[in-house]
């Protein structure tokens, strides 16, 4: 028997994806609010009663009229099925509970689509719990479809689902040999369709408090005109000091285990190109970059935790203005926010922006937020180079990675001016955004998501890194009759590179880095690490930034940060920004205006810091 | 009167919406702004200009003073 395939669907913020994760087990991202799932996931489960269900997790939507990107998607899907599949058998219809008066008009639009469906009334112990009174079998009545109350966080709370589901999807397999036919798109009268909602949530709701307390009190002073922003400035603060301060032991720690390891098999290795490769290319390689995994955890902890918690939407309500006043609006602070653990998710969630051009807009400026595979790079050079001096109350190494930060805010947040002002130029979109009550996030579905982050860097290390790392050896170590790096083959092809490089100050060892620094960012870390443990031989003991402190000079150093502000160095960014805008022109015009911005920033710095006698 | 008129703090209800804005018009209604709606600003953005934070039934629903004027509401509650 074949598996029934049966769609999530409903207003964003109404845990659809928590619902999802509960019954498949599945590693959805989860995120408390609008537009966070933007791809469409699969998921696989068995009913107690024995149904196979592909369950399919839509993005978050009103009603049948796509106002972006993600939501034209999912509504397509529903209509007419996608990538050359038929729409889905039928459809769990999921509604907050809390806000069945302002929602239950989707539930009818659904309806109109004319499939099977369940409607589930989520996070009903929440609403409850405010004191609300629901009389589900009168809802039932009036809808005409099976209703079900869910608490999608425990098993519990959803096995009444699953009973329901069980009970009606017996019918829907003998509906399953004529669904092939597409349905016509009604043109739906939306004002006759809340009529008739408000006509019913008046009859089953018994009764109804106003608004969550909790969130009412904490939004006094969260969305307060003064304190609200000076709360929000404190949080971003918060968040990167402690990304550095938290991180400190566990680095240590790492870095003490990398070291360990060099030197355990060091010994234990006889000499010979092998142990080379192990020592010189693995450990240094790959050691030199997984040091750096406390710091990224630490960072999409807090992010992660501003999302689930409704926070996130507050903070674009905040921005809204400034970001107005740039030619951006407050929906694209939550992609440029995401941006800062990494540029793919946030240009992928970019696609709840509707208006084109912003959309556009805010994926072009998205690289330039501080994403957290530069953090490696600018911690090891300000590691090495920054003298951690106090000035006033703050440290000067913290100075300058905030510099680094604001640099690239600013200069996004210039490139968004300049572009609305003339390639994408275009009317604002309007501002139309739920909040969403605050709630704690659901501890299993907080982890899974930090865990895919943690999977996919350790993954990175693992493989791109791990690959270049040995490659980045051979080339760097070989012909054998090369005494010095400039004779080997990395060298030899450095060297062309370098030409290029010398006058904004970078020597051949970063030219050789930059190269295999083009799949990602921290892979130039990996690099260093590789070239100079070669050069270093023996000696070189002290780890990279030792290394980096007798190689480099000063003015170097400012320009690799510099560099590293603006360049274009990831080639899954590259890939995702083609997949996102479609266009090859976009992309190619993404990379050239980066890759010039990183040679004039390095060159002005490395200039500027010569001159100054650095 | 329009939504964007209304003082903090005055609870009022929909009555209906601006003519000539279809496109927006059909956005409010489907985050579910509907005639005889209960309604209430909330909170003003930073330094008590936009967005404005409404109160719709239970939910919280953030506009620009632009989308809001889009919404007339009783004037006498």
């Amino acid at each position: 028997m074949s598996r029934l395939r049966i769609a999530l669907v409903g207003a964003p913020n109404s845990g659809k994806s928590t619902l999802f994760n509960g019954l498949t087990g599945g590693r959805a991202k989860v995120a408390n609010y609008s537009g966070v799932t933007v791809e469409t996931r699969t998921g696989w489960l068995q009913t107690p009663g024995g149904t196979g269900i592909d369950l399919i997790d839509l993005p978050g939507i009103y009603g049948l009229k796509p106002r972006s990107t993600d939501e034209r998607i999912a509504i397509d899907l529903l209509r007419n099925g996608r990538d050359g599949k038929a729409p889905p058998d039928g459809m769990l219809v999921l509604i907050d509970a809390a806000h069945l008066r302002t929602h239950l008009h989707t539930v009818l639009q659904m309806r109109a689509i004319g499939r099977p469906m369940i409607v589930v009334l989520n996070m009903i112990d929440l609403a409850e719990r405010d004191g609300l009174k629901i009389d589900i079998e009168r809802l039932r009545t009036e809808l005409g479809v099976p209703v079900v109350t869910a608490r999608a966080t425990r098993a519990a709370g959803r096995a009444d689902l699953l009973a329901c589901i069980d009970a009606e999807t017996a019918n829907w397999h003998k509906r399953d040999d004529t669904a092939d036919s597409t349905t016509e798109p009604v043109e739906l009268d939306l004002s006759a369709l809340q009529r008739e909602a408000r006509a019913i949530a008046s009859k089953a709701i018994l009764f109804e408090p106003t608004m969550n307390r909790l969130t009412r009190q904490i939004d006094h002073f969260v969305l307060h005109p003064i304190i609200g922003p000076i709360i929000l400035s404190a949080l971003l603060f918060f968040m990167f000091q402690a990304v550095y301060s938290w991180s400190g032991p566990f680095m240590d720690a790492l870095e003490a285990g990398a070291a360990g390891l060099g030197q355990l098999a060091g010994q234990l290795l006889p000499a010979g190109w092998f142990h080379d490769l192990i020592v010189d290319g693995i450990i240094a390689g790959v050691g030199s970059v997984v040091v750096f995994l406390p710091q990224i955890v630490i960072l999409f902890l807090f992010i992660l935790a501003l999302e689930a918690s409704g926070y996130m939407a507050r903070a674009a309500v905040l921005m809204d203005e400034l970001m107005l006043r740039v030619g951006l609006n407050g929906r694209a602070f939550i992609p440029l926010l995401s941006s800062f653990a990494c540029a793919i998710p946030g240009m992928m969630s970019a696609r709840t922006i509707d208006n084109e051009r912003d959309r556009l807009t805010t994926i072009m400026v998205a690289p330039l937020m501080t994403c957290s595979a530069r953090l490696p790079v600018y911690t090891l050079i300000i590691a090495a180079f920054i003298p951690p001096d106090s000035v006033g109350p703050f440290n000067l190494q913290g100075i300058v990675m905030f510099g680094l930060y604001l640099t690239g805010v600013v200069s996004a947040v210039t490139v968004a001016f300049v572009l609305k002002r003339t390639v994408t130029k275009g009317s604002n979109q309007v501002l139309i955004m739920e909040l969403p009550t605050y709630k704690l996030p659901n501890p299993r579905d907080f982890f899974y998501s930090l865990w895919g982050h943690i999977r996919a860097f350790l993954k990175r290390a693992g493989t791109i890194i791990l690959t270049t790392s040995i490659i980045l050896w051979f080339l760097a170590s070989y012909p054998s009759s090369a005494t010095t790096l400039r004779e080997s083959f990395a060298g030899q092809l450095g060297s062309i590179l370098e030409k290029l490089l010398a006058p904004i100050g970078f020597n051949l060892e970063i030219s050789i880095a930059l190269v295999p620094g083009m799949a990602a960012r921290e892979v130039a870390v990996g690099a260093l690490g590789t070239v100079y443990a070669i050069q270093g031989g023996e000696e070189n003991v002290d780890g990279l930034a030792a290394a980096l402190q007798s190689a480099w000079s000063l003015p170097t150093a400012l320009a690799f940060l510099a560099w590293y502000v603006f360049a274009p160095q990831c080639f899954a960014t590259l890939a995702t920004a083609r997949r996102e805008t479609n266009s090859w022109a976009w992309t190619g015009f993404m990379f050239a205006y980066l890759m010039v911005l990183a040679y004039v920033a390095a060159g002005a710095t490395f200039w500027t810091a010569t001159w100054l006698g650095l | 009167m329009t939504l964007d008129q209304l003082d903090k703090g005055r609870i009022s209800r929909v009555t209906g919406f601006a003519a000539g804005h279809e496109d927006l018009v059909t956005k409010l209604r489907e985050i579910g702004f509907a005639e005889s709606d209960e309604v209430e600003l909330m909170h003003r953005g930073p330094l008590g200009a936009n967005p404005l934070c409404f109160r719709l039934n239970r939910t919280l629903i953030a506009l620009r003073s632009d989308e809001a004027r889009a919404i007339h509401v009783d004037a006498a509650l």
